[in-house]
């Protein structure tokens, strides 16, 4: 009795853990099928005959009717999911109207410039949010509070690309602090070899600082817009977390330890609400592909978001719903990861 | 030599009646003694021993006339008196280690740092951890120093506090309801336990309980608490001289072995007590 | 006994005072909640200027002026926020456009909350299989951004404003459904529907009857504190040109109308996005003060 609870539980910790694995892994397979039928039966339902796209509206019937077959449009709506999932798990969305390159090609090539973005903007919404959140919850009710709330709600409320044009015509425009639209000057743009497609990263690791602070300057504004947003999400969450666990027990044992404040909140209470911030990060970042698609139409960002709208305006279904599917898995992805993430950095759920 | 002096201690809270009062006037004396604060949940009992600390949980206050440890005067103590005072030369244990410990934090690391007061260097922390869990009877230590919080079972996670709040070796130790959310079986060794400790480093104790007969088993004096009062002070020996009607009631409702138990007693109230 | 004391009275005669003094009560906490109030003072303005629009607006929000004298002009007397490339005076359209706002937001309440709640309280009260599949469908629309999602469907719909309306209900049950499930749970234990079903009550009776009631009310409160995001949505697909058509005054879609004019004119892109920036902020103020009088728990 006396000894370390379920020695047994230890033992058998790890199959649980693979276990708990598999069932995670499982019911993303589902929602991922789900997914797949979502963005299949939106292709349904479309107005736009699939058959005029490819053969054009002065086809003859013959070449309609071969090219109906071709596309398996005369088989039965199950069969036509089953050939659309086989299609789509071997990589293939399908060729796009616009550019008549395979889909999977056109999002590979832009998606790096949408992960550099999402990128900067959650760091700077996380690393700006994070003490913020934990900061209107030590002076709760209070002026600082008070501040955090509204600036969160403001976040809240605001259009993002309507605060992207003022942004582009305050800080552009007028004073000149920042580079415009675009990912960097075309002066640039062949300075670099494009290794990861992170315009940054790739500047950085072939030392072509000149390069990499244009391109800097070219980010900082639709990178900190979105930051804003996520830093919304963030702080507020922070905060509610915090007063949570700040009004837990263990912060009394700190204190009756003669532990120094700063040390109770940010190491006891913030290490502990840090559990499930790692899901509202996680799920701010994925929120942040969202914020993506108006912010690169705003800041004529060359990534996802500005493919998709591009696509859309052009009634190019296929790549339409390409995107879409593709970030619909990072933001199943995402939330798989942030599941994988708690499982680890909470113990108790780790070792049981 | 008086430890700690108490005069007048009232701890108050607002509320939507108006401001109301948990602990009212509330005096005592304590030396390297074992006093025994005895009540109903609800009576004011771990208020006292919070306001002790100056842990009165906001919006809530503590005024007294007289609030002093060791001839320091604890009203108005800056955040930093505090801090020099808590942990180093008083501290407390609470009702269960499944809340009071840090859940994300190994029990080595818990212990390391209550043992900041008293050692510089990790190693001598580590030494220091265990050998208090060593002391609190822990065949294990280094397991138990790796474990979480919840890998240990009520009992082990109670010593462990134990251990943690005594690796100072404070003057004053607060025990507020220390065994009531532990097994039967376990109260027993961990009291043992505390009770070895207390005796043989002659620190002072505040023992919280609803268990009037444990507090009077395990103390040399009772103080016992109603609605935010003491209605009656006693030593453990003379319990069965107690004048108060509530201290009597609360003996009544104890059964006994031997005696009429039929029918047995429900514990009577008068409002003019709370008065 | 005056009205208040009735009201607040610890000893209700009857079901109706008691309730109508737990109305009294929240209405006083939620009053005492500054910038709860400023956001119900916003929404009140809104549903006015919405119904008094003709009234209101000093020029025909579609039909400009002189395309030669009245075009782009700065914010004056005249023209309180100036006016756009087709001379067309902006508050004029702002306000016409707050119609449009109000209608979006409320169609999408009526349609998402009552999915939201049969697919809940069902999967709730049923559980075993019911709940697994409905649950499962929940989190596949949940795994979408809602923006995008929105996209998809209205690119397969064909833009316009109906269409916009119908892809953002579509994406806005998920949350309601999760919710109103999670009140099921704690509901369907309780005492008093385990009476009525040994009354032998039909089980569609009892969750409409007995459970959704139950739910309704933090039900409301949630899809409040959606309005704002609903509102945003539905200005980014009126930006991207997937919402309302011009010449219709659709606030998002002014804006992108205002888009190429933005560094020499700002005021064109500028008031539209401010209308919309003061609109989501007092659903916002609204539904954040809603939250904090009626779920304790996320006072603190």
């Amino acid at each position: 009795m006396a000894s370390i609870a379920n020695e047994e539980g230890r033992r058998g910790a790890l199959p649980a853990l693979a276990w708990k694995i598999v069932k995670i892994l499982a019911s993303v397979a589902l929602t991922f099928l789900g997914l797949l039928l979502v963005t299949f039966m939106i292709g349904r339902v479309v107005p736009v005959d699939p058959v005029l796209a490819v053969v054009g509206d002065r086809a003859s019937q013959s070449v309609y009717n071969r090219v109906f077959i071709e596309l398996g449009l005369d088989k039965p709506l199950y069969e036509q999911f089953w050939i659309y999932l086989q299609k789509i798990l071997s990589g293939d969305l399908g060729v796009s109207f616009l550019t008549k390159k395979p889909i999977i090609e056109d999002i590979a090539r832009v998606f790096p410039a949408t992960l550099e973005l999402a990128t900067v903007g959650i760091l700077i919404g996380t690393i700006l949010g994070i003490p913020l959140g934990v900061l209107a919850a030590v002076r709760q009710g209070r002026f600082t509070d008070q501040v955090v709330r509204v600036v969160g709600l403001i976040g809240y409320s605001a259009p993002i690309f309507w605060l992207g044009l003022l942004a582009l015509l305050v800080f552009y425009a007028r004073l000149h602090w920042v580079a415009g639209p675009g990912r960097i000057d075309i002066s640039y743009e062949y300075s670099i070899t494009s290794r990861t497609g992170l315009m940054l990263w790739d500047a950085a690791m072939q030392g072509q600082w000149d390069a990499f602070r244009n391109a800097f300057s070219h980010i900082i504004l639709p990178a900190s817009l979105l930051g804003y947003y996520s830093l919304a999400y963030i702080s507020r969450m922070t905060r509610s977390f915090m007063l949570a666990e700040l009004a837990q027990e263990y912060v009394i044992t700190a204190r009756v330890k003669g532990v120094a404040e700063w040390r109770i909140i940010w190491v006891h209470a913030l290490r502990n609400a840090a559990v499930p911030l790692v899901t509202v990060v996680a799920l701010s970042y994925a929120g942040l592909l969202e914020g993506s698609v108006l912010t690169e139409t705003v800041f004529a960002w060359p990534g996802l978001g500005q493919y998709l709208t591009n696509s859309l305006q052009n009634s190019d279904m296929n790549a339409v719903l390409g995107g879409t599917l593709v970030i619909g898995a990072i933001f199943v992805g995402l939330n798989l990861l942030s599941d994988l993430l708690y499982t680890l950095l909470d113990p108790r759920v780790r070792r049981r | 030599m008086t430890l700690l002096d108490v005069q007048n201690l009232t701890v108050t809270f607002p509320s939507r009646q108006g401001p109301q009062q948990v602990v009212r006037n509330v005096s005592f004396m304590l030396g390297r003694e074992r006093l025994g604060i005895v009540g109903e949940s609800g009576s004011g009992k771990s208020q006292t021993g919070r306001a002790i600390l100056g842990l009165t949980p906001a919006p809530g206050r503590a005024t007294a006339d007289t609030l002093a440890f060791d001839g320091i005067d604890l009203r108005g103590a800056s955040a930093k008196q505090w801090r020099a005072l808590r942990g180093a030369r008083m501290s407390m244990v609470m009702q269960d280690p499944k809340f009071s410990l840090n859940p994300v934090m190994t029990i080595g690391r818990q212990l390391a740092e209550a043992a900041r007061r008293v050692a510089s260097s990790r190693a001598e922390q580590r030494e220091r951890a265990v050998a208090m869990l060593e002391a609190v009877q822990i065949r294990d230590p280094a397991r138990v120093m790796a474990a979480y919080p919840h890998e240990l079972s009520g009992g082990m996670g109670q010593r462990a506090m134990i251990a943690m709040m005594l690796i100072t070796e404070p003057d004053l130790l607060i025990a507020d309801e220390p065994t009531s959310a532990l097994d039967v079986t376990v109260q027993i060794e961990v009291l043992r336990i505390l009770d070895d400790l207390v005796t043989t480093r002659g620190m002072g104790l505040i023992f919280i309980s609803h268990d009037l007969r444990l507090v009077s088993s395990f103390c040399d004096r009772v103080l016992v608490m109603y609605a935010g009062r003491v209605v009656e002070e006693l030593r453990a020996t003379e319990l069965q001289q107690a004048q108060h009607p509530y201290t009597r009631g609360l003996m009544g409702c104890l059964p006994r072995i031997d005696g009429n138990t039929r029918p047995l007693a429900t514990l009577q109230r008068d409002e003019a007590w709370a008065l | 006994m005056s009205t208040r004391e009735w009201l607040l009275t610890e000893q209700p005669a009857s079901r109706r005072q008691a309730r109508a003094g737990q109305a009294y009560r929240t209405w006083i906490a939620f009053r005492q909640n500054r910038l709860a109030m400023f956001g119900l003072g916003i929404v009140l303005v809104l549903v006015l200027v919405a119904l008094l629009a003709p009234w209101l607006a000093p020029q025909d929000p579609i039909v400009g002026g002189s395309l030669r004298t009245e075009r782009l002009l700065p914010p004056s007397w005249q023209h309180l926020m100036g006016t756009d490339d087709q001379a067309r005076d902006i508050l004029s359209r702002i306000i016409y456009g707050s119609r449009i706002t109000l209608l979006v937001v409320a169609l999408v309440a009526v349609i998402a909350t009552p999915i939201g709640l049969l697919v809940g309280t069902t999967a709730g009260y049923y559980g075993g299989w019911v709940d697994t599949v409905l649950m499962r469908i929940t989190d596949i629309f949940l795994a979408f951004p809602r923006l995008i999602l929105a996209l998809a469907f209205v690119a397969a719909l064909g833009p316009g404003i109906e269409n916009a309306i119908i892809a953002i209900a579509i994406t806005s049950w998920p949350p309601y459904a999760r919710l109103a499930r999670a009140e099921t749970l704690t509901i369907r234990a309780a005492d008093h529907i385990d009476a009525i079903r040994l009354q032998g009550a039909h089980s569609a009776r009892i969750i409409w009857g007995h459970v959704v009631p139950l739910c309704l009310s933090s039900v409301i409160v949630r899809v409040t504190l959606d309005m704002a995001g609903i509102i945003l949505t539905a200005a980014g697909l009126g930006f991207l040109g997937l919402g309302a058509q011009p010449p219709q005054p659709e606030w998002g879609a002014m804006i992108a109308g205002g888009r190429r004019f933005i560094l020499d004119h700002w005021w064109v892109a500028t008031m539209p996005g401010l209308a919309i920036f003061v609109v989501s902020l007092g659903f916002n103020f609204l539904g954040d003060g809603l939250r904090d009088v009626l779920d304790p728990k996320a006072r603190k």
